[in-house]
């Protein structure tokens, strides 16, 4: 099919005039709809590029504006004092806030994840196994902002025994030392965020997991391999780089989720050794909770942070799709 | 010897010891018991720790006896299998109860009169008052995000699909793909600091529908290639060789078959930007009037409701309860969206041929 279109846009050779103009005359009309039509889609595709440029440029200038007018180290500072003259405000709270709570979701969610991915897949009677995957597709779908709501509700109130037992026991270790405030910290966020990333991450890897080749699986049964070893020998191996990449989609919106952690952290420009006490935020709970109040100047400091939660997420989903595309049976279709 | 013979003889001595079938379930009823036991005893007021407790004992409880009874391998599977478990009811139990809690806070109050009035002079400590000019704002933000990208989305799948080769193509893919892991924020901030900021547009529902827009387009062009490429080359080239040309091909030919697929991806992804609230919340503002004008000053929009309400509520009262009626309503609506989506996609599937 491709051939017709590298014909009809290749400059006739015109060997003999009569044929060539007879050629000709049948194919203008067609000649004229093709290039409308590859141009405007071509011209799609181009204004999807333009867009992404223009994210990354508009995003940078007003950036720079409000860079140019922080007093502070944009990188080092611990304060975010915006509204003030001369402004005040750094991103380091923000980013370290935002690299925790996602550390934390992910150390939570991927291996729970491609446990659920494996229950389906390979455990489960299946009849079970399809409404399950039915259920996690749709649990993909609950917006955001219901999540912030239950943990609110729901997650804050347990996590208090939870933060109680882990201060009686590892408290010593200062990561999880805990003063005894409502249990709205970066702890609390990472495990809302691993709930919300739980689906994505199930999804995706369930879709590698049922493409291992029957023959692997089989050939493993035959040698006496027990179900474990089936899926230690044939299954994660063949799965590997689609678990890494689901794990780093999950990260991604992990890193970028916005309104789950503003409903459940309660927030402080600090950095806290405990992951226990309140303190630190991330980068779009920050842009979210700020913005209410924020004057010009305060707007451009936000979009500064922005750009950064930008690049971030840009070199995390740009690894990951590196990773799927390198195997091409897989398409992250919907993910 | 038949067949049937061999499997009948299944517990023989080749096999070696094997715990019986019910021991699962007997290790899972012991734990359980000693992890409720430990729980009372200990004082430990979260319930939360018991079913921790419990299945920790389970999965300890079955390594060991496994490997008693069956050797290092089996045990080794047992586990396996017992986290498998594991994994997925400790998974289900907060999805389970977001739905639960989200259905019996949120039929509190939810009835015609909220689905048909706006907050209007509601104070947010009051009862009464309701989500219309919230919906109100939701489906016209999203229709016109959708206006957008919907053919964007799709000329830009037909592109890949279709024309597609060398250097051009790649760079789509590549951004397409990256651009579905944009934050929600970011394309907010983005429409803030272009069409605010730098136009001087002010805040109104169409720089809400611009936001999702960029949100849905990636979403709709990796929906709608799939879907193009499981059209048989051989219908193309049917088409192709009685003289039908190629744009006219795609039109009748090529779209018609996936249409069912294309209508299911973009309804996925209206179901997805129906429920964001980030680049609402920069670029719509938000308001407790009836605004039908998408064009002009601040709109209400579901998920914005949702959060002004529980921002404003401190957790009970009137607000709360009304934050958490609007949840159910825009649970319900990406559920139904959802439900619909995946009927359209079964019942108008192409046929592979395969």
């Amino acid at each position: 099919m491709n051939i017709t279109t590298e014909n009809t846009e290749a400059p006739p050779p015109a060997p003999q005039p009569s044929a060539a103009e007879q050629k000709r005359a049948s194919r203008g009309a067609t000649r004229a709809g093709d290039r409308i039509f590859l141009g405007l889609s071509r011209g799609s595709g181009i204004f999807l590029l333009v867009i992404m440029a223009a994210i990354a440029v508009f995003l940078t200038y007003r950036a720079s504006l409000a860079i140019s007018k922080d007093h502070g180290n944009f990188l080092t500072t611990f304060e975010w004092d915006t509204n003030v003259v001369p402004p005040v405000f750094g991103i380091a709270v923000l980013a370290f806030g935002t690299v925790v709570s996602s550390i934390i979701a992910m150390a939570i969610a991927v291996p729970v994840a491609v446990g659920i991915a494996l229950f389906i897949t390979h455990y489960a009677p299946r009849k079970l196994g399809t409404p399950i995957a039915y259920v996690i597709d749709l649990l993909a779908a609950v917006p955001s902002i219901v999540y912030g709501l239950w943990g609110a509700l729901v997650l804050v109130p347990h996590m208090q025994g939870v933060f109680g037992w882990l201060n009686d026991y590892f408290g010593w270790t200062g990561i999880f030392s805990w003063q005894g405030g409502a249990p709205r910290a970066l702890l609390t966020v990472g495990v809302l965020l691993a709930i919300m990333i739980l689906p994505i991450i199930t999804n995706v890897s369930r879709e590698v997991f049922r493409q291992v080749p029957q023959m692997h699986e089989e050939a493993a049964l035959a040698l006496g391999a027990t179900r474990w070893e089936v899926i230690r020998t044939a299954v994660l191996p063949f799965g590997r780089s689609g678990v890494i990449s689901a794990s780093m989609l999950g990260l991604g919106r992990a890193l970028g989720e916005t309104m789950a952690v503003a409903t459940v952290l309660s927030p402080t420009f600090d950095i806290q050794a405990s992951l226990l006490d309140p303190g630190g935020g991330t980068f779009a709970q920050n842009i979210a909770s700020k913005f209410g109040e924020a004057t010009d100047q305060g707007r451009d400091a936000l979009i500064a942070s922005g750009l950064v939660l930008f690049v971030i997420t840009l070199l995390v989903n740009g690894a990951a799709r590196m990773i799927i595309a390198r195997r091409k049976e897989y398409s992250g279709a919907n993910a | 010897m038949s067949h049937a013979a061999v499997t009948d003889r299944r517990p023989s001595t080749l096999r070696g010891a094997s715990l019986p079938k019910w021991s699962p379930w007997a290790i899972a009823a012991g734990s359980v018991a000693l992890g409720t036991g430990i729980g009372l005893g200990a004082g430990l007021d979260s319930t939360i720790q018991w079913g921790l407790i419990a299945a920790i004992l389970f999965v300890l409880g079955t390594y060991v006896i496994a490997a008693r009874v069956e050797g290092r391998r089996q045990a080794k599977d047992r586990i396996a299998t017992s986290l498998v478990w594991v994994c997925f009811l400790a998974a289900v139990i907060p999805l389970a109860s977001l739905i639960w809690e989200t259905l019996k806070r949120g039929v509190k109050v939810f009835d015609v009169y909220f689905l048909t009035h706006s907050m209007g002079v509601v104070p947010d400590t009051q009862p009464g008052g309701g989500i219309y000019h919230a919906i109100l704002g939701t489906l016209e933000q999203v229709g016109i995000a959708t206006v957008i990208a919907v053919p964007v989305g799709v000329l830009t799948a037909v592109y890949l699909v279709e024309y597609g080769r060398g250097k051009l193509a790649k760079a789509v893919t590549f951004f397409v793909d990256v651009m579905t892991g944009i934050p929600s924020i970011v394309a907010g901030l983005f429409i803030l600091s272009f069409w605010i900021l730098i136009l001087n547009m002010g805040y109104s529902g169409f720089a809400g529908s611009l936001a999702l827009a960029i949100l849905m387009m990636p979403v709709v062009v990796r929906s709608t290639e799939e879907m193009l490429k499981l059209v048989p080359n051989e219908l193309r080239e049917a088409s192709l060789a009685l003289g039908v040309p190629k744009w006219r091909t795609i039109l009748k030919v090529v779209l018609p078959t996936s249409i069912g697929g294309i209508t299911t991806g973009v309804m996925l992804a209206i179901a997805r930007i129906t429920g964001e609230t980030a680049p609402v919340l920069l670029l719509v503002w938000g308001t407790n009037f009836i605004n039908s004008n998408p064009f002009k000053d601040p709109q209400a929009s579901l998920p914005l409701y949702i959060y002004q309400q529980y921002a404003n509520s401190a957790g009970s009262g009137a607000a709360y309860d009304r934050a958490w009626a609007a949840a159910l309503a825009l649970i319900g609506f990406v559920m139904i969206l959802n439900l619909v989506a995946r009927g359209i996609a079964r019942w108008k599937a192409p046929k592979t041929g395969r």
